[in-house]
């Protein structure tokens, strides 16, 4: 599946490992579960570390682990599922997290902007998206009313002329 | 009332262009009705039985005058020259055609309104009392704090795919004119000890198939705070809501599975994290932008009137003592205009009613006119010596009658003549019942009886709470209506109890006045048929109806 980062199409350095494969050499995504149950053998792995999320799992069964990661990433199995977005608020704000949060699964293109707003800034989208649609469907909305996790300054912030709550590096 | 600024417009006018874009992509056949659908509804537009139909929101009810005339426009250029009032103070475009809407939508913005979020699983239109601003024993306007969330809410990033909808009511006066207890959230808005404003967030109300009244979850919670504990909310339930049951979606189900208790501890523990990040504490800056809308009017110094001379009228009279209520300041009077005449449809009304309404509003209430759920019109700030002439050039286009709050006064959902998930047909229901209690001496004697009529088990016609509601159901292809008494949307909500079996269509008006006069015979002095249901409970009227059978 192709994927988007910072506005363009970019290649998966990243290589998703079944729970009952081997580990291969360089970054490699895992499940929670995997990573729970050989935590110690992954951690010291001096390569990319991510981890899979399914749409039921909060990241903060992650704990003070969250930061061992390059890469997590949300499971979104149904574009109607949308506890990923609290998933990602959770990182960014409780949990410090500073890596790439990348969305995957049925993801429609007006979803994109609501994701970015909360955190996600890597998208897997469907064969054959253009990276046109993508950037338009990211400047469709120029004023947001409430602080999320982008850093943007929102409504309330420049009315009042307030600087931005959050300055997140790992956000757009 | 609240105007909208450079960035209010903004967000506004860009999803009219983006709408535009997206029913071009879907009349073209980019996007098929399956990949659109999600996009119209975003926008407010349903598929029903007929035809596309599109869901206006009132925030909190509340119109200008220019408004409601764009509304008229609306109807008459791109409709059948009608509109339809809901319980949830939107208005509802019954015939729009799909290439038309982005013109419509144009239109919208360009009088500060839209069709955002009337639809889906997001936090809808929030609504509040209809008497905001006029009532004399509010504690503050909560129309400010409307907007406050209003605006909080819209294109909320992380609550646009909740597992279901989402529906928050607000009110600031201890008699309970928004029926917040039946809401996803209710906030009642009151002074503490010292004066200041405290919140209190009552979560898990709501109607539809399982009703439940919400319980008392944040107490007192600072102005300051309210968004970060509504944010704290909304995010437990996006977390832990269930999602693998649409009937079981909806936030009431989780607080009755968790309890009320658990419930309290998990939006504690995560407003407290909001908290430390500060981020969403309101700066009272931005409170006092938004009160500043929100101010009296120019009321002037007026005695009370004395309106022995004109209420020699019965007439008039009678509609004083039902659809004139009283207002904070000496000398106005608030005037409800009922939506209900006898044997017409609860909450319809023409572009020319609609036209005449806001002429009326300019002229006579301070340019403004509001929505009440009961699917009738408002005007807030009327003086007292206008009355008559408001009355009489009410009276002459059909939206005199005096009924409010009796029994006429019927809330009905638009039911299987419009709707695609009703089972049975509400507005036949409420006409028949409307024609056999017309006559008004009757109704005034019955006193306050609040009758509500839902086509379906979704609840849109307010059934549960109504002191006799009524429940279309479908049996084999045949309409059958369920009665249940004793509910209240009220301060002292309550759900309704079903009585027995369901009846056909040709029997509910005898159903019905066989309860009524149940009441009639068993009430006390000064009770209303809430009171003596509540007092001698459902058997004698069970006794009454089922006794042939």
């Amino acid at each position: 599946m192709p994927l988007i980062k910072d506005n363009a199409f970019v290649e998966d350095t990243f290589a998703r490992v079944a729970d009952d494969a081997a580990l291969p050499e360089g970054a490699i995504i895992v499940s929670l579960k995997r990573f729970q149950a050989e935590r110690d053998v992954l951690v010291p792995r001096n390569t990319p570390l991510g981890v899979r999320l399914s749409s039921d799992q909060s990241p903060e069964a992650l704990g003070a682990d969250v930061h061992h990661f390059a890469l997590i990433e949300l499971e979104f199995p149904k574009f109607k599922d949308g506890r990923g977005y609290s998933w990602a608020r959770l990182l960014r704000q409780r949990l410090g997290y500073k890596g790439e949060v990348r969305a995957t699964g049925d993801v429609l293109r007006d979803q994109w902007l609501f994701m970015s707003r909360v955190g996600i800034d890597s998208f897997e989208v469907r064969a054959g998206t253009r990276i046109e649609d993508f950037r338009a469907a990211m400047a469709e909305q120029t004023f947001f009313y409430q602080p999320a996790s982008d850093g943007v300054r929102s409504v309330l912030d420049l009315r009042h002329s307030r600087p931005a709550p959050f300055a997140l590096a790992a956000a757009q | 009332m609240y105007r909208y600024d450079e960035f209010d417009q903004k967000l506004v006018d860009e999803r009219v262009a983006q709408f535009r874009g997206q029913v071009a992509r879907r009349l073209s056949g980019e996007l098929t009705e399956e990949e659109f659908k999600p996009l119209r509804l975003m926008n407010g537009l349903y598929l029903q039985l007929h035809a596309y139909m599109l869901r206006v929101a009132i925030p909190y009810g509340t119109l200008s005058s220019r408004q409601l005339k764009m509304l008229a426009h609306i109807a008459r250029k791109y409709d059948k020259g009608y509109a339809h009032f809901t319980t949830r103070q939107n208005l509802q475009y019954n015939w729009p055609k799909l290439g038309d809407v982005p013109d419509i939508l144009a239109d919208l913005a360009s009088v500060e309104m839209h069709a955002i979020q009337t639809s889906g699983n997001c936090i809808r239109n929030v609504t509040s009392d209809h008497f905001a601003g006029a009532a004399a024993d509010e504690v503050d306007d909560p129309r400010v704090w409307s907007e406050i969330i209003r605006q909080w809410s819209t294109f909320h990033p992380e609550f646009s795919y909740l597992p279901r909808k989402f529906k928050i009511a607000v009110t600031a006066a201890p008699k309970d004119r928004a029926a917040i207890k039946v809401h996803d959230i209710g906030i009642v808005i009151r002074r503490d000890a010292s004066a200041k404003l405290a919140f209190d967030v009552y979560v898990g109300g709501g109607q539809g198939r399982t009703p439940l009244v919400g319980h008392l979850i944040g107490e007192g919670i600072e102005a300051g705070d309210l968004l970060a504990y509504l944010e704290a909310t909304m995010r437990v339930y996006n977390q832990y809501g269930r999602r693998d049951n649409l009937y079981k979606a909806r936030i009431k189900i989780l607080v009755h599975q968790i309890g009320a208790n658990e419930m309290r501890c998990q939006v504690a523990a995560e407003f407290a994290e909001i908290k430390q990040h500060g981020a969403l504490t309101l700066p009272q800056a931005e409170i006092d932008r938004i009160n500043a809308y929100f101010l009296d009017p120019a009321f002037e110094k007026l005695p009370d009137e004395d309106l022995t001379a004109q209420r020699k009228n019965k007439a008039f009279a009678a509609w004083v003592e039902t659809n004139v209520a009283k207002h904070k300041v000496p000398g106005y009077a608030i005037v409800t205009i009922s939506l209900k005449p006898i044997g017409g449809i609860p909450g319809d009304a023409s572009a020319d009613q609609m036209d005449l309404v806001a002429s009326l509003a300019e002229r006579l209430s301070f340019d403004e006119i509001r929505v009440s759920h009961e699917q009738n019109l408002v005007l807030a700030h009327v003086r007292q010596r206008d009355l008559f002439e408001l009355w009489q050039t009410l009276d002459k286009a059909g939206l005199g009658t005096a009924n409010h709050a009796l029994i006429t006064d019927i809330i009905a959902c638009p039911g299987l003549d419009y709707c695609d998930l009703a089972n049975a047909r509400s507005i036949n229901i409420a006409q028949a019942l409307s024609k056999r209690f017309a006559d008004l001496d009757r109704q005034r004697n019955i006193g306050e009886l609040k009758l509500k009529i839902s086509g379906c088990i979704n609840a849109c016609g307010h059934h549960h709470v109504g002191h006799i509601g009524i429940l279309g159901v479908d049996k084999k292809g045949v309409e059958y209506y369920q009665i249940t008494l004793g509910g209240s949307g009220a301060e002292d909500a309550s759900v309704g109890e079903i009585l027995g079996p369901a009846f056909g269509e040709a029997d509910v008006p005898d159903a019905i006045e066989k309860l009524v006069d149940t009441y009639l015979a068993a009430r006390q002095p000064g009770e209303r048929f809430l009171d003596t249901y509540r007092r001698v409970g459902i058997q004698p009227f069970r006794e009454k109806l089922y006794a042939a059978h």
